[in-house]
């Protein structure tokens, strides 16, 4: 990977620990001797993940796998716990603060839930056009037409401007939501399932918008979604996240032709598809372990059907077992 | 095999709002035989799930069924007397819905809920009543069935609940489930785990089963039969393979395209322009027109459902002849 640019947005070695910490109830119990322990939830435990400028990185997982976490370390929003942050080569936190103010800008979120995300109190206009403004992109004369041509952007027609978000529709709430991330120029979006409350044919019209866009703008995408065939629709490389660590990492077509990880497999095993018809579903079994008490060693070996004694034992770390596809699995080093 | 466990014809069901009349479900037919898996795909508000409510009997006012008939095992439905339809309901018909905590009671232990609804069913003593739903939670695979009935909704998973969900609704041994998005809301694992104790249900016991889902894939890999529905009509009926092949449908077609495809990664995904029509006061003629590529004049009246090819139903004055389909 050394021939390479510096990646635009790098992180090295990222965790995130949420603490619970004790009530005063469990404080007094352990004056007189009980043993409560603070509660420690590794959300994202020591995760490298880097977005070359361009490029979209698709994160697959389940629910609590930690991939909203990441998001969140990613754009900014949460301090990582340990590990740094690096924009085209430069630990952020290192930089000055207005530097800092800066990169983050460059940085924008795609929501979730497009319902959520909009303040109801607020016209489009505003929604759309206050950022820009504040730090100083547009001049206050220019707003209407810039929100004007932001909406456009997006599909959407600048005579909606004065409308409250409650006006719109599930697809049109994303789009506004597009056009506010977009409105401050950044380089970067981190979409954290972003089209998943969206209904198939209004889902394919924004997927499309994202890939418009991105030619556009040369935009880089973190494009995080649970539905293995959206992220294999946008991304050019793919990240696999289980229990807060990374398990796979790889092209694309790398991952979905050749899934080195058991959980991978199992994952693309399970995906109902819609060429595959009468499918005999055989499930992977068990559940997403607690990430309060994960399973010692790998994560995942109490699902896997390879586990072997050393699974329990040892972390298996990432490593290159094809070029450029990255696998954390003891089966790689057995034969 | 003898006739359909259940048979729809006609059905309606409007709501009566102050602002006008909502024709949620206008005019569906269909049947599903025992131990089929009869696919309902639509995108929100298309009708597919009250559509399900209707044959339960769980139209709330305003909404009333206006016409039709609701066949199970010869006996229509929509004649019984309310204190007949509580005897069907939970009892002949079960139905899952997306979220599980609407299904189960959450100040109340597991066993409890289900005891009652074996109780209520059937005069059987309480011991028995608690096996036979021991066993239920053993057959939808929840592990260590006999500790896990002494639990509360809120100490399962997500994925778990939604199985206590599923196990209330064999516990009488249903003729028919309907199960109205049973897995939109879980992990692909658990999903993946949810349909095959769904599959296995209806290959085993014979039970017939509606499946209400916004997502084709799982039509694709668990359906006998398709109804694409579409501003609350049955746009499309047929064997999933030729539906999903050769649809006859523009909208069905348009579904189908919108769907990302292992083959056209980071093209454009064939997308339907507009969005769906509100249902107050829709007018007449095909709802589907102001979105459709192959709309001209004739689709100002109300198409009537054709069989273009054998054993398959459209609703279209245009449907796509299978030398069309790109």
């Amino acid at each position: 990977m050394s021939a390479l640019p510096a990646p635009l947005l790098e992180l090295r070695g990222v965790s995130k620990r949420f603490v619970g910490a004790l009530d005063t109830a469990a404080r007094l119990a352990n004056l007189f001797g009980a043993d409560a322990r603070e509660e420690i939830v590794h959300a994202v435990d020591r995760v490298d993940l880097a977005v070359q400028a361009g490029e979209v990185v698709g994160l697959v997982g389940e629910s609590g796998c930690g991939k909203s976490t990441l998001a969140r370390l990613a754009v900014g929003l949460l301090e990582p716990s340990g590990g740094i942050r690096l924009w085209r080569g430069e630990a952020i936190a290192q930089l000055p603060a207005e530097k800092q103010r800066a990169i983050q800008l460059r940085i924008q979120m795609i929501f979730q839930d497009p319902y959520a995300s909009l303040n109801p109190r607020m016209r489009v206009a505003d929604i759309v056009g206050e950022a820009p403004v504040v730090h100083g992109l547009i001049d206050a004369r220019e707003r209407e037409e810039y929100v004007a041509q932001m909406l456009a952007r997006v599909g959407l027609d600048a005579s909606l401007a004065r409308r409250f978000p409650h006006q719109f529709s599930g697809g049109q709430r994303a789009r506004i939501g597009i056009a506010r991330a977009l409105a401050v120029k950044p380089d970067f979006l981190v979409c954290d399932e972003a089209v998943a409350a969206l209904d198939v044919s209004i889902q394919a019209q924004v997927l499309n918008l994202f890939i418009k866009l991105r030619e556009e703008f040369k935009l880089s995408y973190l494009f995080i979604s649970h539905d293995l065939g959206v992220v294999q629709h946008v991304s050019d490389r793919v990240v696999i996240m289980y229990l807060g660590r990374v398990v796979e990492a790889a092209a694309t077509e790398d991952i979905y032709a050749r899934p080195n990880h058991p959980y991978t497999q199992a994952l693309l095993a399970e995906v109902p598809r819609m060429d595959v018809r009468g499918k005999r579903f055989v499930s992977i079994k068990g559940e997403i372990p607690s990430p309060l008490a994960p399973p010692p060693g790998c994560h995942f070996h109490p699902r896997c059907p390879h586990a072997m004694p050393r699974c329990r034992i040892e972390q298996p770390v990432l490593r290159e077992i094809a070029p450029l596809q990255f696998s954390a699995c003891h089966l790689n080093d057995t034969d | 095999m003898t006739g359909p466990a259940l048979c729809v014809e006609h059905l309606s069901t409007h709501f009566f709002t102050r602002q006008g009349v909502v024709k949620a479900v206008e005019d569906v037919s269909f049947s599903v035989g025992p131990g089929k898996i009869l696919g309902l795909v639509g995108e929100s508000g298309s009708g597919k799930s009250m559509t399900g409510y209707s044959i339960m009997g769980l139209v709330d006012p305003p909404g009333r069924v206006v016409a039709g008939r609701i066949l199970l095992g010869g006996r229509d439905l929509r004649t019984l007397a309310p204190e007949a339809m509580r005897n069907i309901r939970g009892n002949r018909v079960a139905m899952i819905f997306q979220d599980p905590m609407m299904t189960l009671n959450p100040v109340l232990r597991v066993d409890t809920q289900m005891v009652e609804a074996i109780q209520a069913h059937a005069g059987v003593s309480r011991a028995a009543a608690l096996e036979r739903a021991r066993g239920a939670l053993e057959r939808v695979g929840i592990p260590a069935p006999a500790e896990r009935l002494k639990a509360y909704p809120h100490q399962f998973s997500g994925g778990m609940r939604q199985r206590v969900a599923i196990a209330i609704a064999l516990l009488n041994q249903p003729d028919l489930i309907i199960a109205d998005e049973p897995t939109t809301a879980l992990d692909v694992t658990i999903q993946g785990q949810i349909l095959f104790e769904m599959q296995k249900l209806a290959r085993e016991s014979g039970t017939a089963l509606i499946w209400i889902t916004h997502d084709l894939s799982v039509i694709a890999s668990l359906a006998d039969e398709i109804c694409v529905m579409y501003a609350g009509r049955i746009v499309e009926r047929g064997s999933v393979d030729p539906v999903l092949d050769a649809p006859l449908h523009p909208y069905t077609h348009g579904l189908i395209a919108s769907v990302p495809s292992r083959n056209r990664r980071g093209a454009p995904l064939r997308q339907i322009p507009g969005m769906t029509p509100s249902l107050l006061d829709l007018a007449p003629g095909c709802a589907f027109r102001e979105r459709c590529p192959r709309a001209d004049g004739a689709c100002a009246q109300d198409p009537a459902l054709s069989s273009p090819v054998a054993g398959r139903l459209v609703r279209c004055f245009h449907p796509l002849a299978e030398s069309t389909i790109a």
